[in-house]
């Protein structure tokens, strides 16, 4: 807390700041009114809805597959970890097992997603700070991460990856190969972008002791995912409530103890060594099998199929169209996202779209502690801290 | 040698020791490659946007290494990204900021039409608030669509009279806009 | 000591607030009750200070719509979330469109401020207590909350678009 000033003068007179909504500093849409006293942050107010794009209403009007886009376009960093977390919601409303081969090939996929968003987080921290060649030094990492998606899937950003009960394609060859080589060689990587700045002089003024959370305030606050481990709490969806086999594994959850920027940037960092050795893992003990469940009224039948088979293309007809019995319920499933606990909560009234979709999002939720976070220090440490929040404009304003 | 080709020069009359081209092919070929984008990244283009700028795609190759952050230094604004009803008067205001000539790409479906998000609250297209030059379609689009996008606004600042600006025609559009 | 299991969690409610409780569900394992929503402020109070299940962390408030439910159109939806002994719960609280008022929890939880607002800003539930009510997604001028099944998903200024294409 030294950076902290408490004390305020409050003969002096305010400046009022407008920070935002297109502040070269801050990555995305995100307006702060900030009162100032000098360089030093009195107050702050956030507003937000910049790009509000309405997912909850889109979603009541959409067939279930259909949705899988939209929960893309939520933490556009990880966008295959919101897919997994919705195809995982509805399998959960049907009552649909997937095979292993299923949970692992979605773990190697979730887990690379999260090194391609804490990546991103990271690397813009150090932006912030002025150092922006680990920026482009790592960004070709995160191009390599692109590459194993087109392999999986065939995009690079908003994946719109597997289906309802299982993936679309198996890995191919040519997918195993690449991320065999990227976990090969990512290592290396990671360990000269934590030696470019984690011990940075630098870099250690600008984040350490900057825009701290204790962990009761962040309970509070309803803060989940790298935030809440770097104040101190080991809490986990992974761990507490396992979804897609991940009891199968065994990985630490990293945990800070100061809450500050710089213990939720080496949160994220220790998160990458441990999402490596999850993809590790999962890729040699990759069990044998169907890539998706025997769900023929959800899963799409192969395309060959449709063309030759009556009852494949009866199944087609009634996938497409919505048409397929859905039963009545609600179900509340949390996946943990590149940035907290990611929950969906489902009414489904039978009918082809959901009654009611609340997607949980945990930027919206943690980032009305920022004002909290940053009183009391400067501007360009606010900067830092946002940054360090990983606050994804897509997430907050659905 | 390496396969760097250097970019023709405009048509004129070359002599020993001159060469003589009208002004405004000279001026177009100068504005063209020294282009200071202005990225207004609202959501997943902006990214997409990230990877362009980054070492794999390198914008720089195409005379934008200097990305403007301030529309008062900027050439091109480049909307990557959903506009919903909420930032219009923003993205207006940010287009009056930018300084003549100034040139506007939209980057992706959400800024072309609005996308894939036909509701209430999203601007359908960014050109209901400001006029286009191009549009770069895709969800996001790829890297290689968006240095399309840019190659083809160089081609437009390339071949851009410099009475454009003044001419009746380009005040219309303005207007249309309502734009003084 | 029992165990910690949604029955345990009902006994424990139940014997506080049983005339308070509607209905009890158990979809997918997630323990569900309706509550008298002048109630909400001391049932969630009781499970953040009970010894053994502190129910501390407010993961999700949201609204619902029934507009065929009459008396009981809106609801606001409250997960609750206990790290300690890993057990969830789901309290819902209807309301009359006529009177959609219920009580805030942002003093209990941070949290629930913009979880709030948003609410408010769908739907129309006004939460008494609360900071700092006001829209937070849409724009101010708003006259409409969007989430409400009466109103239409597409935005009804367009022009561009031609009906015939659509089939309607």
């Amino acid at each position: 807390m030294e950076n902290t000033v408490t004390n305020f003068d409050h003969t002096s007179e305010y400046t009022t700041l407008n920070l935002g909504p297109t502040h070269p500093a801050t990555h995305g849409i995100f307006q702060n009114i900030l009162t100032m006293d000098g360089e030093i942050i009195v107050e702050a107010e956030q507003t937000c809805g910049y790009i509000h794009r309405a997912f909850e209403k889109i979603a009541e009007h959409r067939p279930f597959y259909q949705i899988t886009p939209l929960t893309d376009r939520l933490n556009y960093c990880s966008s295959p970890i919101n897919n997994m977390g919705w195809h995982m919601t509805v399998e959960k409303l049907l009552g649909v097992q997937t095979p292993k081969r299923v949970d692992y090939m979605r773990i190697i996929i979730m887990e690379l997603a999260r090194i391609a968003d804490h990546l991103i987080c990271n690397s813009v921290i150090a932006v912030d700070c002025g150092a922006l060649t680990g920026f482009t030094y790592v960004f070709q990492w995160r191009e390599k991460i692109y590459d194993i998606y087109e392999e999986i899937c065939g995009a690079r950003l908003t994946t719109n990856v597997g289906r309802i009960g299982g993936l679309e394609r198996d890995f191919s060859p040519a997918c195993i190969a690449k991320i065999r080589e990227f976990i090969q060689e990512y290592p290396k990587v990671l360990r000269e972008f934590t030696s470019l700045v984690e011990r940075n002089r630098i870099f250690m003024d600008r984040t350490v002791g900057v825009g701290p959370i204790s962990v009761e305030r962040a309970l509070h606050y309803g803060f989940t995912g790298p935030n809440l481990r770097a104040a101190g709490l080991d809490y986990d969806v992974r761990v507490m409530n396992p979804y897609s086999s991940y009891q199968d594994f065994d990985f630490t959850i990293p945990v800070g103890v100061n809450g500050d920027t710089y213990d939720r940037f080496r949160v994220r960092q220790e998160e990458m060594w441990e999402s490596l050795k999850l993809i590790k893992n999962a890729l040699e003990n990759l069990p044998e099998g169907k890539f998706f469940a025997e769900v023929p009224e959800f899963y799409l039948p192969p395309k060959e199929e449709v063309y030759k088979n009556m009852e494949a293309l009866i199944w087609h007809f009634k996938i497409v169209m919505g048409e397929t019995d859905v039963p009545v319920g609600e179900v509340y499933h949390s996946v943990e996202g590149g940035n907290g606990e990611l929950g969906f909560y489902l009414v489904s009234d039978g009918g082809r779209a959901a009654y009611r979709l609340h997607f949980r999002r945990p930027c919206f939720i943690y980032y009305q502690a920022f004002p909290e976070m940053i009183k009391g220090s400067t501007l360009s440490d606010a900067i830092v801290t946002m940054s360090s929040m990983n606050v994804i404009a897509g997430e907050l304003d659905a | 040698m390496s396969n760097i080709q250097v970019s023709p020069p405009p048509p004129g009359i070359e002599g020993s020791g001159f060469f003589a081209t009208t002004f405004e092919k000279a001026v177009g070929l100068a504005r063209a490659n020294s282009i200071w984008p202005l990225p207004f990244a609202t959501s997943c283009c902006g990214i997409e946007f990230m990877a362009t700028m980054a070492a794999n795609y390198d914008l720089a190759r195409f005379g934008s290494e200097r990305i403007s952050f301030s529309p008062r230094q900027a050439d091109l604004l480049m909307v990557t990204g959903t506009i919903a009803k909420k930032m219009g008067p923003v993205l207006r205001q940010v287009y009056l900021q930018m300084a003549e000539p100034r040139w506007v790409i939209a980057v992706g479906a959400c800024a072309s039409s609005g996308g894939i998000f036909d509701t209430y609250s999203v601007l359908q297209g960014i050109d209901k608030v400001i006029p286009v030059d191009v549009y770069v379609p895709g969800c996001p689009p790829r890297p290689e669509q968006l240095i399309d996008g840019i190659l083809k606004i160089q081609e437009l600042v390339k071949n851009e009279p410099l009475k454009r600006r003044e001419s009746p025609e380009y005040k219309a559009l303005l207007a249309s806009y309502g734009i003084e | 000591m029992s165990e910690v299991n949604n029955a345990y969690l009902l006994k424990e409610l139940q014997d506080q607030f049983a005339a308070f409780i509607t209905q009890v569900d158990e979809p997918y394992g997630l323990l569900t009750i309706e509550l008298d929503k002048e109630q909400i402020l001391p049932v969630l109070s009781f499970l953040v200070k009970h010894p053994e299940l502190q129910m501390q962390f407010l993961t999700d408030v949201c609204g619902m719509h029934f507009p065929d439910n009459k008396g009981k159109e809106l609801a606001t939806v409250y997960h609750v979330h206990s790290f300690t002994k890993n057990i969830r719960l789901r309290i819902k609280c209807y309301m009359s469109l006529d009177a959609p008022q219920i009580d805030s929890v942002t003093s209990l939880f941070g949290s629930a401020n913009w979880q709030e607002r948003e609410t408010f800003d769908f739907f129309g539930i006004e939460f008494i207590g609360h900071p700092n009510l006001k829209r937070i997604l849409n724009v101010d001028e708003m006259e409409y909350f969007p989430m409400r099944k009466e109103y239409p998903l597409e935005d009804q200024t367009r022009t561009d678009k031609d009906d015939t294409y659509f089939g309607r």
